[in-house]
């Protein structure tokens, strides 16, 4: 009994271990949030409010200063207001729900909460559902009221914060229909509450907007209408300028109409009705928005309103100042948009600075007060799709010369933008700054690979690398989204950067990896290519040299039939500063690539596609290595992707561009929007049904050699180990394929001295077969402290890490079953661990990660980080391969979330939660890369 | 005549290295023993057969009772070794003329079947009807399939363990999701489960008969599959193919193993003590359990056998797929071998359970009654029709 009660000692120490080196924690989310639905902006707090589709709400103010907060609900957010010089926020959403949400400080901190949720129900007899539909939200002035339009044409107030109805205060459609004029035409059916405005200068009064185009003025105190605006044009918006004035109305036929409120006069005079982009029939105007000036004119914006037959289909919000007019020109539909102001305290009174427009797609902001309007670059929000994301590669602590280096080059990119401040100011960023410079890679479907600055709670675009000048492409080059031409009508600028159509499939970026000691980069992509970069400060007019690999290495009776390889430009192409190409690699057949690994110390650069793989010196620019892997009789690997499949995507590409140019710029209207979410949930539940009729099923059987893609490399891996005998380590490069098969090869390479003449060799020294033939998706060669071999030039830079070559290596091989442990050289099993045989779950991702104790500074341990097919993500120790925790961390439905996923070096991840969201977690106790920050409350 | 074969007189031979053998033909009994240690050729011991029955010029097969009671063929070296190894310690010997053979009759838990299954089935028409399946005469038999557990279980699930062996044949059957009827503290409970949906014809699932389309699978090798999906369940059998155990609830629980209650209840007694019972019954249960208990052993064993992965030196020759090819087959083929030991071990290893009931081997033998589905040749409907039941 006491070895059994020492033996439960150690391991409880271990469990507190465990507690001191890891933890699960989502950080937060980088890019642009997925499907935006709402937009609200606080000119208080500067603070800036977007509600999602999937009921999310995130909060922006200054860089580094953000909040978010989910509803139970899986309900889409419809409109979110914040109440007027408070920290309060309500939400509406698609289920006619409203929430409350508050910033409350704690520790110094602000955290968003909701306090509160309310259904309204109305006074007792209406029983009708839509008579409570709430279709527009007023937050007073006062702090204390919300007034709830409704379908029913009724608006109700209610008391906040506790949501109470006040009963005697609502105004019945009855009321209203009362006192309608006669002559007015539309008095038998007013519609419902479209827009409700307060007056700016007497918070009394309120404006109701009613859909068949009447405008009511009430007074809230002696609860009666003081006046009515006979608008019989279907109303879509409503402005109350400033001063009081005057009240702006839009509608649906692509007018406006500005109404002066002659004081003393009982009726209304309409001063001017405009078309703006008129004579033909034009789409509605969504919202119309005037603000004044100090000294001038003031600027009119609105959004919609294009002729309906040759324009329909742009997004456009229309800013008019002076003589100026632009129709910006936005690459997806507009969700909402409201205009910063400058002046004393960010008042409601100061000029207009910036226009902040909410597309579906990104956030576009325009600065209103340099000439040109030039687009203010986002420090936040960014969209990372503007090109669909194809792959990603993180690496941490990039030493400060290349990353000053690498902003260098970014920031001769950024020219065209405007040099006014981030105009979204609230909040205060009280995280430490980060404890290193730490770079994310994506790589794109349109053959470019952007470079983010990963080390904070932003996710900012440092530098963008374009692949596709290397190439001669064979694109249409007449985008017809380019300038309009000099007197257009209307004067149409495109703006954003939001563009998923990518011109050829074959420039996508598969693979990335970046030294970020020698600032040698390889990226490789869908058709083959691997092209070498190194960073350069100066442009630079080259050639590509251009070297085929045939991957096949005489393998007959094979026919390829996917697409074509690329055609490398012959004449020099003059590269900007930043990365620039040298050499490309181009696999024969031009299938994708599908592993790549670069060794910035030994000059080369192995890649593998799902015929073979091959190792490139880049410095003697010569073949060292090329091994087929290919089954002869898998058909499917040999003849690659179909190219009737390929005739299909090109197709479907072009019809969505043609969907794209005729889209109607739907309204998005409140009733016939959930309608239609009604009707479209409908449908899918009669499709699950459907499912369910005829479930799918799944065969069961062994893995055989004859499967199709076995040949396929996962992955590839260079090590300094003992591959021949235990004394010697020796440069070797490792690959794995996908029918479980390891090969390992000896690689000779001459002494510095010799390195540039003398012929490199690779001479094969091992092969293992995996028994279970599961897929090898990552191997890992441990030194004889039983920790993983450093990255290449990592030695040099950093004395303390050099490999222990005295103790035995040993080699980790991870398929994406199991993971085992073969001593080297000799190459015998010593560990295993099962994973998919216990719980079904297969290894997706892999990554090594240091894990430091919360503890005590000075410990720590290498771990083995891996993701599951079921989205939990996993540490194991090393060597001992021991579970040591499991987190759930993505949907097992999310297949892309969870292919997307990338490990850091320091326990982190990200994955894309959405095409264009990144969600960042940390696995560390000590990295943890979270929003810190404090929204204080206005002063009175 | 060779040395190892002794006409003698074992019940009162005291030699360890002797095997008692009882051979019979027709009506008639010989016994005469053979040396454990070193049997001897196959060769030698059809022609000590042939002289004991005093047969000439007539082919004969000879089959033997193995301790599951199956009926299993001795034609060759190896399986002769393997009969004579698990003896325990009595090896009966069936003589058949080569031309009365009955193949169908060989195969796992098929020896006590053989009377009464036919007098059973209602209809035996219906046998005589359906083609039957010629089946040559395996040159290396193995058991492909065999019912595990069997005392541990719920009498309405079946654990069944597919032999595969490395061998060409697919597993080849089809799971999906369905749903099923549980008791549960609510009452019945519709949940969610995993059903087999098809049998590929020809695969080893179906060939074992122990596998029905929409029997519901429960455990995969010991692995509850409760709240796992289908992907899930599907990627552990293909993980485990190399030696799966499924536990099924069979859709049809007619044909199930049932215990009485009187042997259920006492199957948790040690062996020790069934010495001292007189009910054969009750020793054959806990033999059976000394079997379930020492399955997972067998189970980790064999894993590791299966598992070994191949690791090819090229430190000279280039490597080529051929070559490779070649060695996995060859390393596959001594894997058998290695497992076929492995399997002697772990009957080696039970009979000292085994050996108590000894003397009431035959009887218990022939009382235990099994699902007529495990025999290739029976009529499926006919089986369907006919809920057999061991009695014990």
């Amino acid at each position: 009994t006491m070895k059994r009660f020492r033996r439960h000692g150690t391991e409880s120490q271990r469990d507190r271990l465990k507690q001191e080196l890891f933890q699960f924690t989502k950080t937060v989310e980088h890019g642009f949030p997925h499907q935006p639905s709402a937009l609200g902006y606080s000119s208080s707090l500067q603070l800036m409010a977007i509600g999602t589709r999937s009921g999310a709400i995130k909060l922006y103010g200054a860089p580094g200063v953000e909040f978010m907060g989910l509803h139970d609900e899986n309900a889409a957010v419809t409109q979110v207001f914040f109440m007027p010089h408070q920290v309060e926020l309500v939400t509406l959403l698609d289920d006619n729900s409203l929430h409350m949400w508050t910033l409350q400080s704690h520790k110094g901190l602000s955290e968003l909460l909701e306090i509160g949720r309310f259904l309204l129900t109305g006074p007792p007899g209406y029983t009708d559902i839509s008579v409570t539909r709430v279709t527009a939200v007023l937050t007073h002035s006062s702090g204390e009221l919300l007034l709830l339009g409704t379908e029913g044409g009724h608006v109700f107030i209610v008391e906040v914060p506790g949501f109470r109805e006040l009963e005697e205060m609502n105004i019945s459609l009855d009321q209203i229909t009362s006192c309608v004029p006669d002559d007015y035409i539309g008095r038998r059916n007013l519609e419902h509450v479209e827009a409700l405005q307060e007056n700016p200068v007497n918070s009394n009064q309120v404006a109701i907007g009613y859909g068949r185009g009447l405008m009511v003025i009430w007074d809230l105190d002696h609860r009666c209408a003081i006046r009515h605006i006979p608008a019989t044009q279907q109303l879509e918006s409503m402005w109350w300028t400033e001063d009081g004035s005057c009240i702006l109305s839009s509608h649906n036929d692509g007018s406006y109409c500005c109404w002066t409120l002659r004081t003393g006069d009982e009726r209304e005079e309409e001063e001017k009705s405009n078309v703006p982009y008129g004579h033909f029939p034009c789409k509605a105007i969504n919202k119309i928005v005037q603000l004044p000036t100090a000294g001038g004119p003031p600027f009119l914006l609105f959004s919609g309103g294009m002729p309906r037959a040759s324009y329909g289909d742009r997004h456009c919000i229309t800013v008019i100042y002076s003589k100026t007019q632009v129709a910006f020109d936005f690459t997806s539909r507009i969700i909402d948009f409201f205009v910063t102001r400058d002046g004393p305290q960010h008042t409601v009174f100061g000029e207009p600075s910036a226009l902040v427009v909410l597309v579906e797609e990104e956030l576009v902001v325009i600065d209103l007060q340099t000439e040109g309007w030039p687009v203010i670059q986002t420090p936040y929000l960014v969209p990372l799709h503007s090109s669909a994301i194809t792959c990603s590669h993180h690496v941490s602590a990039i030493p400060l010369k290349l990353w000053e280096r690498i902003i260098a080059a970014g920031v001769v990119q950024n020219t065209q933008y405007s040099k006014k401040p981030w105009p979204i100011t609230g909040g205060q960023n009280l995280a430490p700054d980060p404890p290193q410079r730490d770079l994310l890679l994506t790589g794109h479907e349109d053959g470019t690979v952007r470079f983010w600055d990963a080390s904070g709670v932003c996710l900012y675009p440092l530098y963008k690398l374009s692949t596709a000048a290397v190439f001669s492409a064979d694109a249409d080059l007449n985008d017809n989204m380019s300038q309009g031409a000099e007197g257009e009508w209307p004067p149409f600028r495109k703006v954003g950067c939001f563009d998923p159509y990518s011109d050829d499939p074959r420039l996508g970026i598969q693979k990335i990896h970046l030294c970020k000691y020698s600032g040698y980069l390889t990226v490789a992509g869908t058709a083959g290519q691997i092209l070498m970069l190194e960073l350069n400060d100066e442009a630079a007019e080259q050639t590509v040299e251009a070297k085929i690999v045939d991957l096949l290495q005489g393998q007959e009776g094979f026919r390829w039939k996917g697409h074509t390889q690329l055609d490398v430009r012959e004449e020099p192409v003059l590269f900007p500063p930043g990365f620039q190409p040298f050499t490309v690699v181009q696999c024969q057949p031009p299938a994708v690539v599908t592993a790549l690994s670069l060794h910035s110390e030994w000059k080369l650069v192995a890649f593998g596609t799902s015929h073979g793989f091959g190792v490139y010196d880049y410095l003697q620019k010569n073949n060292v290595l090329v091994k087929c892997t290919l089954n002869p009789s898998d058909q499917l690997a040999m003849e690659g992707p179909l190219s009737r499949v390929k005739s299909i995507k090109k197709s479907l590409r072009q019809s969505f561009r043609r969907i794209r140019r005729s889209r109607v710029s739907l309204r998005k209207h409140h009733i016939s929007n959930t309608n239609k979410i009604q009707e479209a949930n409908a449908r899918l539940e009669a499709e699950q049904a459907e499912m369910e009729m005829a479930p799918v099923q799944r065969k069961i059987e062994a893995r055989s050699s004859d499967d199709s893609f076995t040949g396929l490399v996962r992955t590839l891996y260079f090590a300094d180990t003992f591959l021949s005998d235990s004394s010697h380590n020796t440069p070797s490069l490792w690959a794995g394929t996908n029918g479980g098969t390891v090969f390992a090869y000896i690689l000779y390479i001459p002494p510095v001295e010799h390195r540039a003449d003398e012929a490199l060799t690779a001479q094969p020294a091992k092969e293992i077969q995996l028994m279970h033939r599961a897929p090898v998706v990552g191997i890992v060669v441990l030194d004889g402290h039983g920790a993983p071999l450093p990255e290449p030039l990592e030695t040099a830079h950093d004395l303390a890490r050099s490999p222990d070559l005295l103790g035995s290596h040993h080699v980790l091989v991870i398929s994406e079953e199991q993971f085992k442990v073969f001593t080297l050289p000799k190459l015998s099993s010593k560990m295993k661990l099962k994973l998919t045989a216990v719980d079904g779950s297969r290894v997706r991702r892999v990554g090594v990660a240091w894990f430091g104790s919360s503890r005590t500074e000075d410990y720590g341990e290498s771990g083995l980080v891996f993701l599951t097919n079921q989205g939990d993500v996993h540490v194991l120790s090393l060597p001992h391969i021991k579970m040591q925790i499991r987190y759930p961390c993505i949907r097992r439905e999310d297949v892309s979330g969870i292919a997307s996923c990338v490990f850091t070096k320091q326990g982190q991840g990200f994955y894309l939660m959405s095409p264009s969201e990144f969600e960042r977690f940390s696995l560390s106790t000590r990295y943890l890369v979270e929003p810190r920050c404090l929204v204080e409350a206005p002063l009175p | 005549m060779n040395r190892s074969f002794n006409k003698s007189q074992p019940l009162r031979h005291t030699d360890c290295d002797a095997v008692e053998v009882k051979s019979k033909y027709g009506a008639e009994f010989r016994r005469f023993s053979v040396n454990r240690v070193k049997p001897g050729k196959f060769e030698e011991f059809y022609k000590l057969i042939l002289h004991i029955h005093r047969l000439a010029n007539i082919e004969v097969m000879i089959g033997y009772a193995d301790t599951h009671g199956d009926f299993l063929p001795i034609n060759n070296d190896e399986n002769f070794s393997k009969a004579v190894d698990s003896a325990h310690p009595l090896l009966r010997v069936f003589v058949q003329r080569r031309e009365e053979v009955d193949y169908t009759t060989f195969g796992t838990n098929t020896l006590t079947r053989k009377k009464k299954a036919v007098v059973t089935l209602r209809n035996s028409d219906i046998n005589r009807k359906r083609p039957r399946v010629p089946i040559g005469m395996p040159q290396d038999f193995r058991p492909v399939s065999s019912i595990i557990d069997v005392d541990i279980l719920p009498e309405s699930h079946r654990r069944v363990r597919l032999y595969r062996h490395g061998s060409d044949k697919p597993l080849g059957f089809y799971i999906r999701d369905g749903t099923s009827v549980r008791v549960t503290s609510h009452g019945l409970e519709k949940v969610f489960g995993i059903f087999i949906s098809r049998m590929v014809p020809g695969g080893l699932a179906e060939s074992t008969g122990l596998l029905a389309v929409n029997d519901e699978v429960l455990e995969v090798n010991g692995i509850e599959v409760t709240g796992k999906s289908l992907d899930q369940v599907t990627d552990m059998m293909i993980a485990n193919s190399h030696n799966l155990i499924v536990t099924v609830k069979p859709v049809n629980q007619r044909n199930n193993v049932v215990r009485s209650s009187r042997i259920s209840g006492s199957s948790g007694q040690s062996s020790d003590s069934s010495g001292s019972i007189s009910n054969p019954s009750l020793s054959v249960a806990s033999a059976r359990e000394a079997t379930s208990v020492a399955h997972h052993n067998y189970h980790d064993d064999l894993e590791s056998d299966e598992d070994t992965d191949i690791v090819i030196e090229n430190s000279l020759k280039r490597p080529s797929l051929r070559s490779n090819a070649s060695l996995a087959s060859n390393a596959s083929r001594t894997h058998h071998i290695s497992l076929s030991h492995q399997l002697h071990r772990d009957l080696n290893l039970n009979n000292p359970a085994l050996r108590h009931s000894n003397g009431s081997l035959h009887k218990i033998l022939s009382s235990l009654k099994t699902d007529p589905r495990h025999s290739l040749a029976l009529p499926k409907g006919g089986v369907e029709e006919d809920g057999t039941v061991i009695t014990l």
